[in-house]
């Protein structure tokens, strides 16, 4: 361990101020830190610290989405088995081609995010948050796996400068970035974020060359690619064969790591346990998604119980992870309970009652993202007022 | 009226080095200090030389804004030097002491048969005006105002805090003496806060001519800022006094033996501190008196105070006025590899779950001053509440203080916090922001802007 210290401290004059890649501190740092918790002291205020810090918060956030990264790489190659009719593939062929397709995403994600991250931080002369590693970690999961990856460095790009750097950086951002990429995405290339196709590994390659991967093997008969949102009726359902069941474990088209119901769960297990993410987004969010899927399965406008709302899509995989961002979420513990049930009703509501859209997780955090403030602005006047009533009395 | 209130939210930090009730030294002080930056908004007026004698009780400083406020010395002595820092700005006079103890005799008075103005009067004259403490700010009391109550809390819940039951035994008499005389100086009353915990255990529940109030829970729950805003919350325009035990006992000590005397039980505590203990002493000792505490060849930090909310007063310091404890920690100026990414980290604590010291809620631990991460903006939101059991929203206040907004100041809440009420905030903070000295800060735009 001293070994590996002395070496950092010997080249750490070269970045500092003056030195000659003094330019480069924020970078410096960034690495420094990662490897060693600082030698700082407390210079006021508390002379004792709790040990935890953001690293330690991001780094749960992004353990908690391994399960959910793992089982997309999986099913990855599992959606391009059925779509070819490789029939002798096996486990490890059907991760191969997972991991073939899902790590371009993540590298992609990272450099690219990363890069912008780090320059700013150097501009601002700031040290580098640890925030983007959590986004970085999301954007692949939610997009689908066939998105051209120049495609996927523009939305980026963008989401981290517009949506974070211009605001301040982690922690002024109003908007999830990792949202915000997608939703780039999905109103810049509407034909690849939408659609029957996009949602398969290798069918965009099979389209225009008439080749999938590694096979010469053409489209199986009556493959249609569509996610059980596009068909979302029990007739549709059982038309492709899809159940209740298939849709809980994920074993459906959709983007990388919104399918599975149980590797998103086990994920929400983690941050529920260790208090990283809002229980009360959590719940709130379900049951609005709830109350809206029954209300419209009683008025006939859906055939579908309001439970399979839960699983089909992005619902679950954004209830856990996107909603429960602690900066772009409500901030009040009243208003979490407000901005949970509306992003869940939302959600809801724009699948059932809004042709145009067959998926409206996205648009529903991003619109909730941006009421945020005024929900926790009405619950704290009213809290203050409450208590200058009782005051009063008393 | 006897109420017993339950706070759910605190922390009770589990640093080690919890002193032993017995006194190991009666420290005879050899050079002491008064320091008029103990206090906020102290202007000091200097009334004494360097080879003035002095005695126990004689005027060492005055406030230039209300000069009948002063600040007597602790003990006799000659005064030795007066340390001046940046600006010329007076930080110190320190007295070397006599061998024998003299003291001004400011005649034996019975509260009883005197005025409040007449109160007010002993004492300012014998310098204990300043353990008194205005709400809102924490400034020393304004003596030409009447304020709405006076507040006492009788238990300490900080960090390794001394026990009153301990440093107070022998001054039930003249805290008792106390309240009779300060209860003339308001209408609403002196109000007592008890820990539910050990109600009929401590002698402080004896105590007349006071309201009592029962509070049970965690850290802050001492702290009598909190126990204000459960009792009768401080509103724009009022004002209310606060003191603490130990001045009661001084004050009440004036009255009864017409000596200013400042002698305390003092807790020497922290992770550092060996074989941990009281002391008796004065406020304004050196660090240097309790050199057997200690081992000087260590980077260590003396707090005059608690570990949250102390001074960081250096091993060339002096114990401030209003304290009794000393917290000697290590300065945490080492890097640790993988800290954060190592899964238990057992030898430290956190409050969150993200690491295990949840699950072993007796350990306690040698805390360092180590910040533990580098600063961020707010990011985590609810942890903050978790540890305040004030119906507040501390990130709010926190903001408004640091975009100067008076108006929303007020609206979240300034009036009813100082410093040491969000010091928990502080310590849990994962964004390593330092929101004690925000609240300083907005404290002081408050005090510049609205007098």
């Amino acid at each position: 361990m001293s070994g590996l210290r002395n070496i950092v401290d010997k080249i750490k004059p070269t970045f500092e101020k003056g030195g000659k890649l003094g330019f480069l501190h924020s970078t410096f740092d960034a690495f420094e830190t990662f490897l060693f918790v600082p030698n700082t002291v407390t210079r006021k205020g508390a002379h004792v610290r709790d040990c935890v810090d953001l690293k330690r918060i991001m780094i749960i956030v992004v353990l908690a989405l391994v399960p959910a990264m793992l089982f997309g790489i999986w099913n990855t190659g599992y959606q391009h088995k059925l779509a070819f009719g490789l029939e002798d593939w096996g486990f490890w062929n059907m991760v191969w081609y997972g991991i073939l397709k899902v790590v371009p995403l993540y590298l992609i994600s990272y450099i690219v995010g990363l890069a912008i991250e780090f320059t700013s931080a150097q501009i601002r002369g700031h040290e580098v948050n640890e925030g983007y590693l959590v986004s970085g970690m999301l954007i692949p999961l939610i997009v689908p796996v066939d998105v051209p990856l120049w495609m996927l460095a523009i939305a980026v790009a963008f989401a981290v400068i517009i949506g974070k750097e211009v605001f301040g950086g982690t922690g002024m951002n109003i908007w999830n970035p990792a949202l915000l990429t997608r939703a780039f995405l999905f109103f810049s290339y509407p034909s690849k974020m939408s659609g029957e196709t996009v949602w398969t590994g290798g069918m965009t390659r099979w389209e225009a060359e008439g080749t999938a991967f590694q096979c010469g093997n053409g489209l199986v008969d009556g493959f249609s690619g569509a996610t059980p949102l596009s068909h979302a009726s029990i007739d549709g359902l059982n038309a492709a064969g899809t159940s209740f069941m298939d849709m809980f474990l994920g074993i459906i088209p959709g983007s990388v790591g919104e399918t599975s119901a149980v590797a998103i769960l086990i994920g929400a297990v983690l941050l529920l346990w260790t208090g990283v993410a809002s229980w009360k987004i959590m719940l709130s969010s379900v049951i609005g998604g709830l109350a809206v899927g029954y209300l419209g399965f009683a008025v006939g406008s859906t055939d579908l119980p309001g439970y399979y709302q839960l699983v089909m899509g992005g619902f679950l995989f954004g209830t856990v992870f996107m909603a429960t961002d602690p900066v772009t979420s409500a901030q009040t513990e009243c208003g979490k309970w407000i901005y949970g049930f509306l992003v869940g009703a939302l959600a809801v509501t724009v699948r059932i009652w809004n042709p145009g859209y067959p998926e409206g997780m996205m648009l529903a955090i991003l619109l909730m993202n941006t009421f945020a403030p005024l929900i926790d602005h009405y619950v704290i006047e009213f809290s203050i007022k409450r208590r200058a009533k009782k005051v009063k009395i008393a | 009226m006897s109420n017993n209130i339950y706070l759910k939210k605190g922390l009770n930090i589990p640093i080690s080095g919890a002193a032993a009730q017995n006194t190991r030294k009666v420290i005879v002080p050899d050079v002491v200090a008064v320091k008029p930056t103990d206090f906020r908004g102290f202007v000091p007026k200097l009334l004494v030389r360097e080879g003035d004698k002095v005695l126990a009780g004689t005027p060492i400083l005055a406030d230039k804004m209300s000069q009948s406020i002063l600040l007597t010395s602790p003990v006799s002595g000659t005064v030795a030097q007066v340390v001046r820092g940046e600006k010329r700005k007076l930080l110190e006079v320190r007295i070397k002491a006599d061998e024998k103890q003299e003291f001004v005799d400011f005649g034996v008075k019975k509260p009883a048969q005197m005025s409040a103005a007449e109160i007010k009067e002993a004492i300012l004259a014998a310098g204990l005006w300043p353990a008194i403490t205005q709400r809102p700010y924490g400034i020393i009391a304004n003596p030409e105002i009447k304020p709405k109550a006076i507040f006492v809390s009788a238990f300490n819940t900080a960090p390794l805090a001394a026990n009153p039951e301990f440093a107070l035994k022998d001054e039930v008499e003249n805290i008792q003496t106390a309240i009779n005389a300060l209860a003339k100086l308001t209408d609403g009353g002196v109000h007592i806060s008890l820990n539910a915990e050990n109600y009929s255990g401590t002698p402080f529940h004896k105590l007349e001519n006071v309201i009592q109030h029962i509070f049970s829970g965690k850290h802050p729950a001492g702290n009598v800022g909190v126990q204000i805003h459960h009792i009768s919350p401080i509103k724009k325009g009022e004002t209310v006094w606060t003191v603490s035990l130990m001045m009661l006992a001084a004050i009440g000590k004036l009255f009864n033996t017409g000596k200013c005397d400042l002698r305390r039980k003092i807790a020497v505590t922290g992770p550092m501190a060996i074989e941990p203990a009281y002391v008796e002493g004065y406020p304004g000792i050196s660090m240097k008196d309790i050199k057997e505490f200690y081992n000087p060849q260590e980077n260590l930090r003396f707090v005059s105070g608690d570990a949250l909310s102390g001074t960081n007063v250096t091993a060339e310091g002096f114990l401030g006025f209003n304290d009794n404890q000393i917290t000697i920690l290590k300065e945490g100026d080492s890097y640790e590899l993988f800290g954060w990414a190592k899964p238990f980290r057992s030898s430290q604590f956190s409050a969150s779950r993200t690491y295990f010291s949840w699950l072993t809620p007796k350990k306690t631990y040698n805390m360092d001053t180590n910040l533990h991460g580098g600063p961020r903006a707010f990011v985590v939101n609810d942890v903050y509440s978790k540890v305040l059991p004030m119906d507040i929203f501390p990130v709010y206040l926190l903001k408004a203080c640091i975009a100067q907004d008076i108006d929303k100041m007020e609206k979240y809440g300034i009036y009813e916090v100082l410093e040491e009420d969000l010091a928990l905030c502080e310590y849990v903070c994962p964004s390593k922001i330092y929101i004690q000295q925000i609240i300083t800060d907005g404290i002081a735009l408050m005090l510049k802007e609205m007098c």
